[in-house]
């Protein structure tokens, strides 16, 4: 089991013409994800290593019944992509672009609030399944497949690299993952921490969370309360940038202490005020990103 | 990027917000002139008022608290402005928000000075809990709205705004009303605050805050008005691709020449106190790899994120960035070749070093795809370097290394 996607889900691929759109629709069929379609306006017609290419997303979904969108159009056109997506009734939108203006995406939440569409990322790595020879996998997104084993602990994330360390850290113990979520590094996610978490608690085929968190916002306290009040599984978080100066962004846009806007405006988004939430609410925390496998291990198979 | 509060005025003023009409001075002998036309000036709405002072004179730093820094003052002659000035302009202002290192003074804004009966505070934000912009105003305007927050959170006042919308009539009025600008202020408050969010959202800002938000008294039986008095703006890097205009004029005397190279050849670079220089790809491994390099009681002299795709050139320019920190006693280069691959990597190291010299130790750790290939390049190129089995290994092995290495900068 796991969440989001499966080896059953369809996606199609917008941007796929551009240099990372075409290398990473092939990368993520050779994994054995089922890329039915892309998107490039005015290229439809034309085809992407036997992948065919449509000018719109509607005819792209018509033609492949794609479920699910992968997105690598540059920041400018991105939101509009995305509302694109949306308006063509593809319910599930992975956006990997770095880059997006904030205000853009305050309009594309706005309008898909209440709509039942959910959007991953932007500026994350996408989402995969992990699988190997005896049970198929999904990966819809930038991720190396490789590194990944199928198992039964759920891995979400705001970073990218940090999380394919977490995963390599899980695999080389045997520890398998059910799905690894990048939510993204920007200050307004599609998908937070608490509706990934949501769905590992409902996943039959997840036991265990680990959540990579990092300075910025308030997205691991809000986990913090959800574990507190609704989750029944292990979650284990460690959060990167306590050694972060305040007022400086850490390469990624929402990874800023102290910009206001924090909750509120009374939180700074610091990672001691997001240890402290997590500890009092009863996560095991990970102070060193070396231990992040090995503490998973010792808590699961003590 | 950050306006100074000059160009935000300047911005505020294209949305209808009141401003006062004032001048920048670079240089003390443009004083006594621009002091002049400043006097003269009209002053929204009111025509001519004065050819002559009292002024006020500000420091045109990014940084908060310039008032209690000595970068602020009311002055009554030209003389006494001509020697603020020579006192301030390339000196270091030193506030609570800049640290010992001070922000140069390379411009000062001049503005009449006018009284005012009360001071408000107003901002725009975006809410990163909701996703929307929030407008926060509060009548205790001119002090620090971060320890009003802490201490009196009942006396702010927050709406959220629909990004497509913009601000309703009946919030701006809810705000006016709590903040006790009734009354024959009303209309105007409420144009204020519409006037307001146009102006963040317009601008793609992610910060705009009028503090204070003065309330000048209305002469012979004429309304009150607002004045914004100071003004800070953020705009986001984002959306320069929209605001060409704004960030032609952005300043960034302010940044390292190392932070600068850094961002012309597209990778994040901030400089550091410690003495393990690092480079990493991605934003999240390089805050975790600084981490856990003061975890193993070591210090990290910068935060380095190549980038997911780095090229050769990239890595190059990395190092030399690095290099050209004189503090820096080890290097860490720790990279998880996702989809960059670890000989990609390893060649641009060699390059790197080839065309830059090496003269302090390095520390590797590379993981991932074509990992072998990697570590054989580097084995094959001769260089001296420590390799790292993993990441605790790299920490490890740099933090020893910076114990025992001497720093060409002296002791830190």
């Amino acid at each position: 089991m796991s969440i989001l996607i499966d080896q059953n889900t369809k996606v199609i691929v917008q941007g796929i013409t551009g240099a990372a759109g075409s290398f990473h629709a092939k990368g993520c069929r050779d994994y054995g994800t089922q890329v039915v379609g892309g998107v490039t306006p005015g290229k439809g017609g034309s085809n992407v290593d036997g992948i065919p290419v449509f000018n719109t997303v509607k005819e792209a979904v018509k033609a492949g019944e794609a479920t699910a969108a992968l997105i690598f159009v540059p920041p400018p056109f991105a939101a509009d992509a995305i509302l694109e997506a949306a308006d063509a009734g593809i319910g599930l939108i992975f956006c990997i672009t770095e880059g997006i203006p904030v205000l853009d995406m305050a309009r594309v939440m706005a309008t898909l609030r209440g709509t039942g569409v959910r959007l991953v990322g932007p500026n994350g790595p996408g989402v995969i399944t992990p699988g190997d020879a005896s049970r198929p996998g999904c990966k819809i997104g930038i991720m190396p497949g490789y590194i990944h084993k199928p198992g039964r602990i759920g891995v979400v994330s705001r970073s990218g690299t940090l999380t394919y360390e977490a995963v390599w850290q899980l695999s080389q113990r045997g520890l398998g993952q059910s799905t690894v979520v990048g939510i993204g590094g920007d200050p307004i996610p599609g998908t937070t921490f608490v509706d990934v978490l949501e769905l590992f608690e409902k996943d039959p085929g997840t036991d265990a969370v680990l959540m990579i968190g990092e300075i910025g916002g308030s997205a691991e306290e809000d986990a913090a309360m959800f574990f507190k009040k609704k989750m029944s599984k292990p979650l284990f978080a460690f959060i990167a940038g306590r050694t972060a100066p305040p007022g400086k962004r850490m390469g990624h846009a929402g990874a800023i202490v102290g910009a206001g806007g924090e909750g509120g405006g009374i939180s700074h988004g610091s990672a001691a005020e997001k240890r402290a939430a997590l500890e009092s609410s009863g996560v095991t925390l990970i102070d060193s990103p070396a231990d992040m496998g090995e503490t998973v291990l010792k808590v699961i198979r003590p | 990027m950050k306006l100074h509060e000059y160009q935000a005025k300047r911005q505020m003023e294209t949305f209808g917000l009141p401003v006062l009409k004032g001048a920048v001075i670079s240089s003390v002998a443009e004083v006594s002139s621009v002091l002049m036309k400043t006097g003269e000036g009209p002053i929204r709405g009111e025509g001519p008022i004065r050819g002559g002072g009292p002024w006020v004179l500000k420091a045109q730093v990014h940084t908060g608290g310039r008032g209690k820094a000595g970068g602020v003052k009311r002055v009554e002659e030209v003389k006494e402005a001509e020697a603020f000035v020579q006192n301030l302009l390339g000196k270091k202002l030193v506030t609570h928000q800049t640290g010992p290192e001070g922000l140069v003074v390379r411009s000062i804004l001049v503005e009449p000075a006018v009284k005012v009966d009360r001071e408000l505070y107003a901002a725009v934000l975006i809410n990163r809990k909701t996703g929307h912009p929030v407008l926060m105003v509060s009548a205790e305007g001119g002090m620090d709205i971060e320890l009003l927050a802490a201490t009196a959170p009942e006396k702010i006042f927050r709406v959220e705004v629909d990004p497509h919308r913009g601000l309703e009539s009946f919030q701006a009025r809810d705000l006016a009303f709590a903040t006790g600008l009734a009354g024959e202020l009303l209309g105007e408050s409420v144009r204020f605050f519409q006037n307001l969010v146009k102006l963040f959202i317009s601008s793609d800002a992610s910060l705009v805050e009028v503090n204070p938000l003065g309330v000048r008294p209305g002469k012979g039986g004429e309304c009150p008005r607002l004045l914004a008095m100071d003004a800070k703006m953020t705009i986001d890097d984002n959306a320069a691709f929209r605001h060409a205009d704004l960030f032609k004029e952005a300043d960034i005397s302010d940044l390292s020449n190392a932070e600068r190279r850094a961002a012309e050849v597209g990778i994040s670079y901030i400089r550091l106190d410690g003495t393990i220089g690092c480079m990493v790809n991605g934003a999240g491994l390089a805050m975790a790899t600084m981490d856990i390099i003061k975890l193993q009681g070591g210090e990290p002299a910068n935060f380095l994120d190549v980038g997911g795709g780095a090229t050769v050139e990239q890595v190059t320019e990395a190092f030399r960035i690095i290099l050209s920190d004189p503090h820096v006693r080890v290097i860490l280069v720790n990279i998880f070749g996702g989809i960059m691959k670890c000989d990609v990597i390893a060649e641009g190291i060699v390059q790197a070093v080839k065309t830059t010299g090496l003269d302090r130790p390095l520390v590797v750790r590379l993981e991932g795809n074509r990992v072998e290939e990697g570590r054989k390049i580097l084995a094959d190129s001769g260089m001296k370097m420590t390799l790292a089995s993993d990441l605790a290994d790299a920490a490890r092995k740099s933090v020893e290394l910076s114990l025992t290495t001497v720093s060409q900068g002296g002791p830190r």
